[in-house]
C-alpha cells in the first residue's frame, strides 16, 4: 500500500515537473504576482467590504444549499409522475419541465419577482396574512424561482433514473407483497437516487453558477457585493477577478464534496 | 358579467401586444431578432473555437493541451454572468487600447458584436469538451486506416473524423444550442435590448407583467421546440447508415 502510494506520488510529481509545465507554472505565478502587486487591492483592507464579502459568500452558499434541497424534494414526485403516473399527472409534469427548461432562468426570476410582487399587494387577504412581511422581501421569490428551476431540470433526470431501475427489482418487491409506498421508499427511490448521484455534482455547480442572477432582484449575494464595491470605488477589474476566484473555489469545493460523497456510497462494480 | 370583463381584459392584452406603437409587439419581435442573431453568431463562433480546441486538446503539443485545459476549466467553473462582465470590459478595453496605440481613434463596438464575441468564447469552452468527446468516440481503426493510406491531416479531419463524429456529438451540441439561446437573456443584465430586456421594459412601463412575460416565454419556448424538432431531423440524417441499437 505504502509503496504503491509512493509510486503514485512520484508519478504525479513527474507529471507536474515536465519542462513545459514548469515554464507554464512559473508564468502563472508571475501573472498572479503581477495581479497582486500592480493592481489596486487597497479596498480589500476596508473592514466594511470584508464584512460584505463574507456575508455575500455565505448568502450564495445558503441559496445553493436551500434551493438544491427544495428542488430535489420537488423533483422526486415530478420524475415519478412522468415515469409511472397516469396521464393527468404526467402531462402537467412534462409541461412544467418543458417550460422551465425552455425559457431563461432570468425571465422566470423576473416574472415571479416583478409579476407576483406587483400582484400580491392588490389582493387583500394576502396583505393581511402572516406571510406578508416575508412576501415583501426579495429572497422568497429568489428561492422559489431557483428551486423550481432545479425541480424542472432534475425532474427530467429523475424520470430517467426511475425508468432505469431494473424491472426485476420492482417485480420481486411486488411478489414479496410490498405495498406500493414501501416499494417506493425501500426499493425504487434509493436505487433511482443512486443513479442520479453522479450527475448531482454537476447540477450543483450549475446551480452555483445561476445564483448571480438573483442579484438582479436586489439580493446581496457575492456577485451583488462586488457590484456594489465597483460602484463605490470606481475600480473595474479587481473585484471581478476576486469574484471569479471565489466562484472557482466554490466550484472546486462542490466537486470535492460530491467526489467524497460518491466514494462513500456503496456500489458494486462488475 | 365575468365573461364580459374577461373579454375586455383579453382585448386589452392583444392591444398591448399589437405591432404598431401603442402596442409593444414590434419591440418584443425586435428583441427576439437580436436574441436569435446573437445566439446564432455566438454558436457559430463557439463552433469554430470548439473545433480547433477539440483537435488541439487531442492532437496538439503539450503546451497547447495545457493552455486549452486551463481555458475550458476556468470558463466552465465561473458563472456566465461574471464571464460576460469580465470579457465585456476586457474586450472593449483591450481593443480600444490597441487602437489608441496604433494611433487610431476609440471605437464604440456595437452591442451585438460584443454579445456575440463574449457568448462565443463561453460557448467555445463547452463545445471543445463536447466535440472532443465526439472525436474520441470515432473508432480508432477508421482514423488509423486513413493515416495508413497517407491522408494528410486536414483531409483526414474533413473526410473521416468530422463526418463520423457528427452523430456522436449532436446530442451534446443540441443542448449547447439551447443553452446559447437562453444565455442571450444574460446580456439583458448589461443592458442589451434583446428579448428579456425588451420584455422587462414593456412590462415595467405598462405594468402588464402577466401579458408580456408569458408572451416572451412563449417565444423562447417556440425557439426551443422548433430547434428540438429540427435537431431530431438532423440527428436522424447523421445516423443514417448506422445500425439501430434497438434492433
Amino acid at each position: 500500500m505504502g509503496a504503491a502510494r509512493a509510486k503514485g506520488c512520484a508519478r504525479v510529481m513527474k507529471n507536474v515537473f515536465k519542462p513545459h509545465r514548469v515554464v507554464l507554472i512559473v508564468l502563472a505565478v508571475a501573472l498572479v504576482a503581477w495581479c497582486a502587486l500592480s493592481l489596486n487591492w487597497t479596498w480589500l483592507a476596508n473592514p466594511k467590504y470584508q464584512m460584505l464579502i463574507v456575508q455575500g459568500i455565505w448568502r450564495t452558499i445558503w441559496i445553493v444549499v436551500v434551493t438544491m434541497v427544495i428542488g430535489m424534494i420537488l423533483a422526486v414526485p415530478i420524475g415519478l409522475a412522468q415515469a409511472a403516473g397516469p396521464w393527468y399527472l404526467s402531462a402537467p409534469a412534462r409541461v412544467f419541465c418543458t417550460v422551465i427548461r425552455g425559457t431563461p432562468l432570468l425571465m422566470q426570476i423576473w416574472l415571479l419577482y416583478y409579476g407576483l410582487g406587483s400582484l400580491f399587494p392588490s389582493i387583500p387577504w394576502i396583505k393581511q396574512s402572516d406571510l406578508w412581511p416575508y412576501l415583501r422581501q426579495a429572497w422568497p421569490y429568489a428561492v422559489v424561482a431557483l428551486s423550481l428551476s432545479v425541480a424542472g431540470y432534475e425532474g427530467e433526470v429523475m424520470r430517467g433514473a426511475f425508468k432505469g431501475v431494473p424491472h426485476g427489482q420492482l417485480e420481486a418487491a411486488k411478489a414479496m407483497g410490498m405495498s406500493p409506498f414501501t416499494l417506493l421508499r425501500r426499493i425504487w427511490l434509493p436505487q433511482a437516487l443512486q443513479r442520479v448521484l453522479p450527475t448531482l455534482g454537476g447540477e450543483t455547480v450549475s446551480q452555483l453558477k445561476s445564483t448571480p442572477l438573483v442579484s438582479t432582484i436586489t439580493i446581496m449575494e457575492i456577485y451583488a457585493v462586488t457590484g456594489r464595491i465597483r460602484q463605490d470605488t470606481f475600480i473595474i477589474y479587481e473585484p471581478l477577478l476576486l469574484l471569479a476566484v471565489v466562484y472557482m473555489c466554490l466550484t472546486g469545493l462542490i466537486v470535492l464534496l460530491f467526489r467524497w460523497l460518491e466514494g462513500r456510497t456503496p456500489t458494486r462494480t462488475a | 358579467m365575468m365573461s364580459g370583463f374577461e373579454a375586455i381584459a383579453a382585448a386589452a392584452a392583444l392591444d398591448l401586444l399589437a405591432f404598431s406603437p401603442p402596442g409593444w409587439g414590434a419591440t418584443l419581435l425586435a428583441g427576439l431578432g437580436n436574441s436569435v442573431i446573437i445566439a446564432l453568431g455566438a454558436y457559430g463562433l463557439g463552433f469554430a473555437i470548439g473545433l480547433c480546441g477539440a483537435f488541439g486538446k487531442l492532437y496538439g503539443g503539450p503546451v497547447t493541451k495545457d493552455l486549452l485545459a486551463v481555458y475550458t476549466t476556468i470558463v466552465r467553473a465561473v458563472p456566465e454572468l461574471v464571464l460576460i462582465l469580465i470579457l465585456f470590459y476586457a474586450f472593449t478595453g483591450l481593443l480600444n487600447q490597441a487602437l489608441l496605440s496604433w494611433g487610431m481613434d476609440r471605437v464604440q463596438i456595437s452591442p451585438i458584436i460584443t454579445g456575440i464575441v463574449v457568448l462565443g468564447v463561453v460557448q467555445g469552452a463547452y463545445q471543445t469538451e463536447v466535440l472532443r468527446g465526439g472525436i474520441l468516440a470515432v473508432p480508432a481503426g477508421q482514423i488509423e486506416a486513413a493515416r495508413a493510406m497517407g491522408m494528410p491531416s486536414v483531409l483526414l479531419a474533413r473526410r473521416i473524423t468530422i463526418p463520423l463524429m457528427t452523430a456522436n456529438a449532436l446530442p451534446g451540441m443540441a443542448n449547447l444550442w439551447l443553452n446559447a439561446t437562453k444565455d442571450t437573456a444574460l446580456l439583458a443584465v448589461i443592458g442589451f435590448s434583446e428579448l428579456t430586456k425588451a420584455t422587462y421594459q414593456a412590462s415595467a412601463t405598462t405594468k402588464a407583467f402577466f401579458v408580456f412575460y408569458p408572451a416572451a416565454m412563449a417565444l423562447y419556448l417556440g425557439i426551443s421546440l422548433t430547434s428540438t424538432f429540427l435537431i431530431g431531423r438532423i440527428e436522424k440524417w447523421a445516423r443514417r447508415g448506422q445500425r439501430d441499437v434497438r434492433g
